[in-house]
C-alpha cells in the first residue's frame, strides 16, 4: 500500500495528538507516520495547524496530548536543543542563523570541534567544506553569513541540518527564497537523503514540489488529520478537495444584496508588470510582473498562501520598500510613484497592515492619537493640534464601527484585538483614500468583529470606496470579493469573478498547479 | 487571541483615587511627596522651613533641568542624548568669550549660543536618524567631539574676566550685564532667574509634547518606528528636530552656567547628562519611548532637586549622597516597571 518500503523502519509515530493554545484547540487528534526512506509531505491551508505540528515535534512546544515516538522510544521533546539530540534537525521558515559569524561558525555553533577547550580551525573548516559541497556551494568556510545572499543563507541553513546528522528531517518550506536551480539541487539532495536512511517532513505549498517528491501526503485542515495516503493515489484534484473541504460557513451571509460591478465602471486603481524587491533591486523579487486592476466602488481580492508575495505587493504598492519596485502605478487615470508611504498617504492610498502590533498601531498611545495619526495635516493649523477636531475624529471613527473602549483618551494596548482592528482601520478612513487595502483585515479577532468587518467593506463599497484586500481564509475571500486574483510565488496566476470562482480553483491556482 | 472587553473591566475595578495614585503623574508625585515629607521630618531644626533653601534647591537643580527639558523630547522618541553634558561646556565657554571678551550684546549672545547648541544637535541627530546609527554610539561620539571643541576653543583654560592684553599682561573685565542678570533673583529675591528660565524651557518643552503635531509625531516614532512610517509619519525630520531641540537646550543651560560660575570652563557639565537622565527617568518617562511627557519630568527635576537639598542640609557626606540618589532611581523606575506588568 505504501511505496517505499513498508517494512522500513518507523523513525516518528505520533498518535491522538492534541494541542491547545488557552481555549483555542489547533491539534485535535493527529496521528502521523515517518518511516525511513520516505517524504512525507503535509498538505493543508495556512493555519490548518501543521506548523504546530512541527514544532511539537521539534521541542518547541513541550505541552501536548497523545503519544510521540521517535526511533521507537516514547519521547517528549523539551527544547529544541533536544530535539537535535534525539535525531530531529528542523530547516524553519525564519532562519536561525547569526547573521554576523561565520558560515564555519554557524555550522558548527555549540558544538565546536575541540582540544582541550582549542578550537580545531582546520577541522571546522574541512567538516564545513564537506557539507557545502554536498550542497554544491562553492563559498568560504569563513565569511560572515550577512554577506551571503538570502537563497544562500537558505542552503546554508539546510547545510546546518544535515551536518547534525540527523535522520528525522523537517523541511518547513524550505524552497521560498531559492530559484530554479537552487530548488533542483535541494530536491537531488533529497534523494540522496532518502536512499541514505533519513525520513524526511515536506511542508510545501507548491503543487510541483508535492508532485516531484511525496511519497505518502498527510493532510491536515482545521487541525484535524483529514487523510493520509500513498501520493501516487492522491491526484491533484483530490488533493485539493481533501484541502479545502466542502463544508459552508451558514454563520457567514452577505446581508446585503449583492449586485455585481459592472464592466462599465472606471478603473480607479491599476498596476502593470508590477515587481517588488523588499532586499534591494540585487535580491530576488517578492513579487513579479503582477498586473491587476480595481474599479469604482469594487471589492477586489487577493488569495494566495504562504510565500505568495501579496505582503510585498501591497507594501510595494504603498511605497514601503522606497524605490525598490518596478512597473506602473496608476490611480484615477494619473501614473504615481510614491517613494515613501507619507507621499503614498498624500496620494490617496491607504494601507493596514496584517500587523497591527508591529506595524500598525502606536500600542503605547491613545484611541484619538492613533485614530489621527495618518491625517494629523486635516487637525492642525501651523502645527498646532486642534484637539477638539481630533476628539470628534475619534468619535466619528467610534461611532461608525462600533468600537468599545472605555474611553477614547486609553491607550489602545488595552483594548482587544478587534476593537484595536477597528482602530486601526478608522486610521486610515480619515485619510478618505480613494484605495483601500486591507492585508489580512479579520486576521485574530472574534467572530462578532470579523461579521462587523465584514459590513463595513460592504458599506464602504456602496459609498464608492475602491477596496483591494486579502484573506488567506478561502471562504472569506469569496465572500467578500467582487474579483479574486489568486497569487503564486510572487505572480498572479489566476483571476476568477463571481461566477467562476470556486474553492477548489482557488486553491488550485494558490498551489500553482496546471489548470 | 481571546477577545474580551479587558480595557473596560481593567478601568472599572479601579475606584478614582487608586487610579490618580496609579497613574504615572501620581507615582512621579508620590516619590516627590515622600522626598517632601523626608525633608519636613529632618527639617535640620528648621532649615527646611526658610524659603532660601527651597529657592537654593530650585535654583541647583535648574541647569540639569534644563538639560532634562530637551532629554525629555529626545527619550520620548526611544533614544538618548549622552552629548548635553560637553555642549554645555562648549557654549559656556563660547558664550563667556562672546560676552566677555569679545564684549558682545545679550541679544546676540543668547541666540548665538543656543544655535551652538543646535547645531550639534543637528550633527547628532542626522547621525541617528539618517545614518541609523545607534543613538548611544552617536551622542556618545558628539559628547567626546565637543569636549575636545570647548577645550580647543578654550586653549584649555577657563575663559574668565582676567583678558589678557596685547602686552601679555591680564586685566580684569566687568562682569558681564548678561550674567548678572542671569545670576540674580527677583520677587523679593524668593526666586532665582535660572530657575524661571528652566519653568520656561519646560514650558516650551511640554507645550512641544502636547500641542503641536511634532510632538505627536516624536510619541509616535518612539511607541512604534513601523507603524509611524507607514503611517506617514516624517520619521527622519521627527526624530533629527528631538536632538537639535536637545542640543538648544543643552545650550541655554551653558549660558546659564557660564552665568553662574561668571566665566567659561571646558571641563563644565562632566556627567550632566547621567543626572538629567536620571530625571527624566525617575518622573517616569519611559526609556523604551512612546510614554511619558515633560510634566513628568518636572516632577523628577524637582525630586532630585530636593533629595540633594534635604540630604546636604542635614549634612549627609557627599559619598552617602551619591549611594542614596542611585538606590532611590532604582526604586522609582522599579515602582513603574511593575504598574505595566
Amino acid at each position: 500500500m505504501i511505496s517505499p518500503s513498508h517494512s522500513a523502519p518507523v523513525l516518528v509515530e505520533m498518535s491522538a495528538i492534541g494541542k491547545r493554545f488557552g481555549s483555542v484547540g489547533v491539534l485535535d487528534n493527529i496521528g502521523f507516520e515517518l518511516r525511513a526512506g520516505e517524504v512525507h509531505v503535509l498538505a493543508g491551508e495556512n493555519g490548518a495547524g501543521k506548523s504546530t505540528l512541527i514544532k511539537i515535534l521539534a521541542g518547541v512546544h513541550q505541552e501536548f496530548d497523545g503519544e510521540l515516538r521517535i526511533h521507537g522510544k516514547a519521547a517528549r521533546p523539551r527544547s529544541p536543543l533536544h530535539a537535535t539530540q534525539l535525531g530531529v534537525a528542523v530547516i524553519h521558515q525564519e532562519m536561525s542563523l547569526i547573521p554576523s559569524m561565520t558560515v564555519a561558525d554557524n555550522l558548527f555553533l555549540g558544538r565546536l570541534p575541540s582540544h582541550f577547550g582549542v578550537v580545531d580551525r582546520r577541522r571546522q573548516f574541512a567538516d564545513t567544506r564537506k557539507w557545502l559541497d554536498r550542497l554544491g556551494l562553492n563559498i568560504d568556510p569563513g565569511q560572515a553569513i550577512e554577506s551571503l545572499s538570502i537563497a544562500t543563507q537558505q542552503l546554508i541553513e539546510i547545510a546546518k541540518a544535515l551536518s547534525l546528522n540527523a535522520r528525522i528531517i523537517v523541511m518547513d518550506e524550505p524552497t521560498s527564497a531559492l530559484n530554479v536551480s537552487e530548488t533542483e539541487r535541494l530536491f537531488d539532495l533529497i534523494v540522496n537523503l532518502k536512499r541514505d536512511g533519513c525520513g524526511i517532513i515536506y511542508i510545501s505549498h507548491k503543487m510541483y514540489e508535492i508532485q516531484q517528491l511525496a511519497d505518502r501526503i498527510t493532510i491536515l485542515r482545521n487541525g484535524k488529520s483529514v487523510a493520509t495516503a500513498a501520493a501516487a493515489d492522491l491526484p491533484t484534484s483530490k488533493l485539493i478537495r481533501l484541502m479545502v473541504g466542502r463544508e459552508v460557513e451558514p454563520a457567514m451571509r452577505r446581508s446585503f444584496d449583492a449586485k455585481p460591478i459592472g464592466k462599465s465602471q472606471p478603473n480607479r486603481f491599476a498596476i502593470r508588470n508590477f515587481s517588488v524587491y523588499p532586499q534591494g533591486k540585487s535580491q530576488a523579487a517578492a513579487v513579479n510582473q503582477a498586473s491587476l486592476t480595481v474599479r469604482s466602488g469594487e471589492v477586489v481580492g487577493l488569495g494566495g498562501l504562504q510565500g505568495s508575495g501579496i505582503s510585498q505587493l501591497f507594501g510595494g504598492i504603498f511605497g514601503a520598500y522606497g524605490g525598490n519596485v518596478t512597473g506602473e502605478r496608476t490611480l484615477n487615470g494619473r501614473q504615481i510613484a510614491p517613494a515613501n508611504p507619507r507621499q503614498a498617504t498624500r496620494q490617496g492610498l491607504a494601507l493596514l497592515t496584517n500587523d497591527r502590533k508591529r506595524s500598525g498601531l502606536v500600542m503605547s498611545q491613545s484611541v484619538i492619537s492613533n485614530t489621527t495619526l495618518a491625517s494629523l495635516e486635516q487637525h492642525c493649523r501651523l502645527g498646532w493640534l486642534i484637539k477638539s477636531s481630533e476628539y470628534n475624529a475619534a468619535r466619528r471613527t467610534r461611532d461608525a464601527m462600533s468600537l468599545h473602549s472605555a474611553s477614547l483618551d486609553q491607550e489602545v494596548s488595552l483594548l482587544s484585538g478587534g476593537n484595536q482592528q477597528k482602530v486601526a482601520i478608522g486610521k486610515w478612513l480619515e485619510t478618505q483614500p480613494d484605495l483601500l487595502m486591507l492585508d489580512e483585515p479579520t486576521r485574530g479577532i472574534d467572530v462578532g468583529a470579523k461579521q462587523q468587518i465584514y459590513e463595513l467593506i460592504e458599506q464602504w463599497k456602496s459609498e464608492g470606496l475602491s477596496i483591494l484586500l486579502s484573506t488567506s481564509e478561502i471562504p472569506e475571500l469569496m465572500l467578500l470579493s467582487d474579483r479574486i486574483y489568486v497569487m503564486h510565488s510572487g505572480s498572479v496566476s489566476a483571476e476568477f469573478n463571481r461566477d467562476t470562482a470556486s474553492p477548489e480553483k482557488i486553491m488550485e491556482a494558490a498551489m500553482g498547479a496546471r489548470q | 487571541m481571546i477577545d474580551q472587553p479587558r480595557g473596560d473591566l481593567a478601568t472599572k475595578q479601579q475606584t478614582t483615587a487608586s487610579r490618580l495614585i496609579l497613574s504615572p503623574g501620581g507615582r512621579a508625585a508620590t516619590a516627590l511627596l515622600l522626598v517632601v515629607f523626608v525633608g519636613l521630618v529632618f527639617n535640620a531644626d528648621g532649615a527646611f522651613f526658610k524659603s532660601a533653601t527651597h529657592r537654593d534647591a530650585l535654583r541647583q537643580a535648574s541647569v540639569y533641568g534644563i538639560l532634562a527639558c530637551g532629554m525629555t523630547l529626545v527619550i520620548v522618541t526611544a533614544g538618548i542624548d549622552l552629548a548635553v553634558g560637553s555642549v554645555l561646556a562648549l557654549v559656556a565657554v563660547c558664550c563667556a568669550t562672546m560676552a566677555i571678551h569679545w564684549n558682545w550684546p545679550g541679544w546676540i549672545v543668547v541666540p548665538a549660543s543656543m544655535v551652538i547648541g543646535g547645531l550639534c544637535g543637528a550633527v547628532s541627530g542626522t547621525l541617528v536618524s539618517r545614518q541609523k546609527i545607534q543613538p548611544f554610539i552617536a551622542t556618545l561620539a558628539m559628547m567626546v567631539f565637543a569636549r575636545g571643541l570647548a577645550k580647543y576653543l578654550s586653549g584649555g583654560s577657563k575663559v574668565s574676566t582676567a583678558v589678557k592684553q596685547a602686552d601679555g599682561t591680564f586685566e580684569y573685565v566687568d562682569v558681564p550685564y548678561l550674567f548678572r542678570l542671569i545670576d540674580s533673583r527677583v520677587l523679593a529675591d524668593s526666586v532665582s532667574v535660572v530657575t524661571l528660565i528652566f519653568f520656561a524651557c519646560a514650558t516650551i518643552s511640554w507645550i512641544a509634547l502636547s500641542h503641536f503635531r511634532w510632538g505627536r509625531f516624536l510619541y509616535a516614532v518612539g511607541g512604534n518606528e513601523e507603524a509611524s512610517r507607514l503611517s506617514g509619519v516624517p520619521v527622519t525630520w521627527a526624530r533629527t528636530l528631538a536632538y537639535v531641540w536637545c542640543g538648544v537646550f543643552a545650550g541655554i543651560a551653558g549660558i546659564c552656567q557660564a552665568a553662574q560660575e561668571q566665566q567659561g570652563d571646558p571641563e563644565a557639565g562632566v556627567a550632566y547628562e547621567l543626572i538629567a537622565i536620571a530625571m527624566v527617568v525617575i518622573g517616569g518617562t519611559s526609556l523604551s519611548g512612546g510614554r511619558g511627557g515633560m510634566m513628568l519630568t518636572t516632577l523628577g527635576v524637582f525630586t532630585i532637586g530636593y533629595l540633594e537639598k534635604v540630604l546636604s542640609i542635614n549634612a549627609v557626606p557627599e559619598a552617602w549622597r551619591l549611594m542614596l540618589t542611585g538606590v532611590i532611581i532604582v526604586i522609582a523606575v522599579q515602582t513603574q516597571r511593575s504598574r505595566r506588568a
